[in-house]
């Protein structure tokens, strides 16, 4: 039998995805929080695979790789738009970043 | 409760790389370290991906997410300089609240997902679930449509990043907001 539970990847797949909200939350780094975004993906992504391999259907492995389009698109952009805060502010602390406020 | 077969001991322990990692990442105070950290999770991932008979989806993780992306990071990491945080991030009472309710959401999925309501669906692991052709047809039939729409995201996301990154030159004396030549 090399058959694994469902429940495994369900459980593995939401221990990451809070990790990854637990770092977009209490670190104030955007860098980091980015990576933690890219982790809250991933565990997304376990879930699709997993459920596309329980139900043998290949839909989920191509939402995966939609996912993953996204996601590039989306750190490009991000990352620019760090280096454009950079360049302008002299710091990437997330709390300075406030000048929309009030 | 499963047996105990090889391929749970994988998983079982596969699993707690990749979430050793994730904390890693998460309370590492340096960036670059994060950033291997992170690199380290996708490839258990992709690990996961192969053993859940995955193939294209791992390795295209494997070259997208723990090549590419990484590798973006890594450079804006290197380029920004931050590789340290100068000011000690403190404890604030957001972060412990944040903290408690993971655990309490963690906790939740375990009781939920494994020990009140466990699914009876199972994850095979080894072989050919499904085929890397089936996904190719299916891509480029049933999903034509997203999947041109992805080149135009990229493309988009390209010319955003550039003109997000552009160096406005000093045009001299006429003052700033020229037109560019």
């Amino acid at each position: 039998m090399n058959t694994i539970p469902m429940s495994y990847y369900l459980v593995l797949s939401a221990v990451m995805f809070t990790l990854g909200a637990i770092g977009v939350i209490i670190r104030r780094n955007p860098l980091v929080m980015f990576m933690s975004l890219e982790l809250m993906f991933n565990a997304a992504n376990l879930t699709f695979v997993a459920f596309s391999n329980a139900f043998g259907n290949a839909n989920g492995q191509i939402f995966v790789f939609f996912v993953m389009v996204v996601a590039a698109a989306e750190v490009a952009v991000g990352l620019a738009l760090i280096v454009a805060i950079f360049r302008t502010r002299h710091s990437i602390d997330i709390d300075l970043m406030n000048t929309l406020k009030n | 409760m499963p047996v105990i077969t090889l391929q749970l001991v994988i998983f079982i322990t596969v699993a707690a790389l990749a979430i050793a990692s994730a904390l890693g990442m998460l309370f590492s105070r340096n960036t670059v370290y994060s950033a291997l950290l992170l690199v380290f999770n996708f490839t258990t991932v992709a690990f996961l991906y192969f053993m859940m008979g995955a193939p294209f989806i791992g390795l295209a993780q494997i070259t997208v997410y723990a090549g590419a992306i990484m590798v973006l990071f890594l450079f804006v990491i290197m380029l920004l300089g931050t590789g340290q945080i100068a000011r000690i991030e403190q404890l604030s009472v957001q972060s412990v609240t944040a903290v408690l309710l993971g655990l309490v959401i963690i906790t939740e999925a375990v009781v939920v997902f494994l020990l009140r309501n466990p699914t009876s669906l199972v994850v095979t692991s080894g072989g050919d679930v499904v085929s890397v052709n089936e996904i190719g047809s299916l891509l480029y039939s049933q999903y034509l449509l997203p999947f041109e729409i992805t080149s135009f995201i990229l493309l988009v996301a390209v010319v955003g990043a550039i003109i997000l990154t552009k160096q406005e030159k000093p045009t001299g004396n006429a003052g700033k907001g020229e037109g560019k030549k």
